[in-house]
């Protein structure tokens, strides 16, 4: 009888035993980040969730920034959002501006006993995706800055090194590339290199309302003397041929320098990682050129890519495990693996450490690049930018960028149609905020 | 002529239900709230709104680039409409008098039907592509510098181009069942009273394949301003900067990807007044001049 009841005993504790004692938590991350990328955020989930086994994380791909922000939205109203929610840097305004719809990271970290600090950051990206008093809302993820590279074959053909300023290139760097039979310049991305970041590098204000942070009626300062000026610069070049520029899209200004046609290319810190499989050629990379006649001390840029913000209306449990995932996604460790395998910078000096450490820059000195501009010196009006609607204000952007350099127009008109449209968009996202 | 009907009333009501629940549910809901949503300046995320009354609607007529795009809009849809129209009459005439391996002929000019807008206008992506385009090659020899997604007027033949190809089946398969509806007698009869080809053809046959080509006219515009939306999304890669673009792909544009949804909507709103009267000219006008046998 009694060893019945033994049996019966050892079962039931065996049964226990099995039977985890409390089921795993499971939060949803809605990103944007598609193929290599995509398998490096995949990896990192993989790590997290075998990492421990109180939470467990499920990437989904929801397609371009703008469509994963537009999914998340739709999904917020219907009561279905995620729990993360990756959102880039033109739409950090709407994501912010929405008080509730998003828990601020600050917060979500607190509350969960997760010790933080601002001051582990790297300076550039503190402030990007903080409020007007300095709360940071999102998580910064993807951090990148656009850098040039340049094809180091092309370069030692013409006897040239990468230019430091525009007026080096225009004088010198440029025409010796065009000589040594290169289309010497494209980018990818006219409003995020050639304007926002002109603003910051050139410690320009950008915008009102200290350049949009402190809320309310907004004007953008874009018609600038300054970026005219290089507009007008570049369109020329395009003349003379010392710049290329084959359409609005990413990859389209990105394949001739891959092929090797275009000697330098202005694309995101982020590109590292692709360039690296794709380049036949031996590669390097620069700070972003800056204008001697507007400053002699340029300064950081801005950082783009997408933040990661925590979506309200969840439970306690789920905020737990997001607040644990956010904790391990800043770990020096998996910070280092993103950086190396993407190029995005690491977002924590101890991450930078780490990298430095560890030997990998002096193994690929390009992967330093990034994070190296995002550490110069800040200004006034280097910490970012907060506008509603910006998504159209850059398509705006493109459309006027697009008639100057097709001949289209010229660059006053398309500098107050941008400034005039922009404006307007302005005003209506003030009114939505109503 | 003796009128069918049902003995009891409730009979067709019950059959028309679930049709009626799909239009109440797909069309009038989403319809009714485009419609009030273009009176309202909303937050994305649905916290903050304010009414703003005809604003929405005032901003966009005073738009020089809603203009432009409406501009756009009409001229494509012309050129997509009569060159897929004629082209689809041209060869569904002589497919129409090919004997040996007619079939053959008729199945290679049917099957782009097939082919879905967006992967239509990703084959002109590759067609036309900027480096290794085939076409961009081929229009190189005539001297024409071919430049997709960078020059205006280049992406907007592109556009006309994958439209229309994907848009000639469909007609000629309408014009040649039109065609070979046409009784063999009246055919006869005129070829006896007259030996030119093109004068039948005017007199005879195009008059009696008016109904085909009538409907086909409103099938066409419809499709070169609703449907060719996947055409003109792959074709501008979805970022459409200075390239040419619709008003449907404006008001997805402004609506889905810049979050702008009192705007977008109010731009929808545009669209369905558009096709109403359509609709109306459609029935009114055209409908009486043209004979249905």
């Amino acid at each position: 009888m009694l060893n019945i009841t033994k049996a019966a005993a050892a079962f039931a504790l065996a049964t226990f035993a099995t039977t985890p004692a409390m089921a795993e938590t499971e939060i949803t991350w809605w990103h944007a980040m598609g193929g290599q990328l995509g398998e490096t955020v995949n990896q990192i989930a993989e790590n997290f969730n075998a990492s421990q086994d109180d939470y467990k994380i499920t990437p989904i791909f929801k397609g371009t920034y703008e469509e994963t922000l537009t999914a998340g939205i739709a999904a917020f109203r219907a009561g279905e959002q995620p729990n993360i929610m990756q959102v880039f840097d033109a739409g950090a305004a709407t994501v912010i501006g929405a008080t509730g719809a998003v828990i601020p990271v600050e917060d979500l970290l607190g509350q969960n006993d997760i010790a933080f600090d601002i001051n582990d950051y790297i300076a550039g990206v503190r402030y990007f995706y903080a409020d007007a008093d300095g709360k940071m809302i999102g998580m910064p993820f993807n951090s990148s800055t656009p850098i040039l590279y340049y094809n180091e074959d092309a370069l030692a053909k013409a006897g040239v090194t990468a230019p430091k300023t525009w007026e080096e290139f225009a004088s010198t760097t440029g025409p010796a590339l065009k000589e040594a039979g290169y289309i010497p310049l494209s980018q990818s991305h006219l409003p995020w290199i050639f304007t926002e970041n002109f603003f910051s590098r050139h410690n320009l204000p950008f915008a009102t309302n200290n350049n949009g942070y402190d809320g309310g009626e907004t004007e953008i300062l874009v018609n600038h003397p300054a970026i005219k000026a290089h507009f007008s610069a570049l369109a020329d070049w395009r003349e003379a041929g010392l710049f290329e520029w084959y359409g609005t899209g990413w990859g389209d200004n990105a394949k001739p320098f891959e092929d090797g046609k275009v000697a330098m290319w202005l694309g995101s810190s982020g590109s590292f990682g692709g360039l690296v499989q794709k380049a036949e050629f031996p590669f390097s990379a620069t700070l972003l050129p800056y204008w001697e006649a507007v400053t002699t001390e340029p300064k950081q840029t801005f950082i783009g890519g997408a933040a990661l913000f925590a979506m309200s209306g969840k439970s306690d449990a789920e905020n737990k495990a997001t607040a644990e995932f956010f904790k391990f996604l800043t770990s020096s460790d998996v910070q280092y693996m993103w950086h190396k395998e993407t190029g995005y910078v690491p977002i924590t000096e101890e991450a930078y450490e780490v990298a430095k450490q560890d030997g990998h820059y002096d193994r690929l000195p390009a992967a330093e690049v990034g994070i190296q501009q995002l550490s110069l010196p800040a200004g006034d009006w280097t910490k970012g930018y907060r506008m509603g609607f910006y998504v159209q204000i850059r398509d705006v952007m493109n459309r006027e960028y697009g008639r100057i350099l097709t001949g289209e127009t010229n660059v006053d008109d398309a500098f107050s149609a941008i400034e005039e449209e922009a404006n307007k968009l302005l005003a209506r996202f003030a009114k939505t905020q109503g | 002529m003796k009128r069918a009907g049902f003995a009891q009333p409730w009979l067709p009501i019950l059959l028309l239900i679930p049709q009626l629940t799909i239009i109440m549910i797909f069309f009038y809901w989403p319809a009714g709230y485009a419609i009030q949503s273009s009176f309202y300046l909303q937050d994305p995320f649905g916290f903050g709104s304010s009414f703003v009354g005809f604003e929405n609607y005032s901003d966009i007529f005073s738009s020089g680039e809603y203009r432009k795009v409406a501009w756009f809009t009409v001229v494509y849809t012309f050129l997509v409409t009569f060159l897929s129209l004629s082209l689809a009459l041209l060869l569904a005439v002589k497919a129409d008098k090919v004997i040996r391996g007619a079939r053959t002929y008729r199945t290679l000019l049917m099957w782009v039907y097939a082919v879905a807008p967006p992967v239509a206008g990703l084959m002109g992506v590759m067609l036309f592509d900027q480096s290794a385009g085939p076409l961009t090659e081929f229009l190189g020899f005539f001297g024409w510098d071919f430049k997709l997604g960078v020059n205006y007027n280049d992406t907007a033949t592109a556009m006309v181009v994958v439209a229309v190809w994907k848009q000639v089946p469909v007609n000629f398969i309408f014009f040649l069942s039109g065609l070979q509806s046409i009784p063999r007698s009246v055919r006869e009869a005129a070829m006896i009273d007259n030996r030119s080809g093109t004068r039948r053809f005017w007199d005879i046959t195009f008059p009696l394949l008016a109904p085909t080509a009538f409907f086909l006219l409103i099938i066409n515009i419809t499709y070169a301003l609703f449907d060719t939306f996947g055409v003109i999304d792959t074709l501008v890669k979805g970022e459409p900067g200075n390239n040419p673009m619709t008003l449907v792909y404006k008001v997805f544009i402004d609506g889905f990807r810049g979050n702008d949804l009192g705007g977008s909507s109010a731009q929808s709103v545009v669209l369905m007044v558009l096709v109403l009267a359509l609709t109306v000219f459609q029935f009114r006008l055209l409908e009486r001049r043209i004979h249905y046998t």
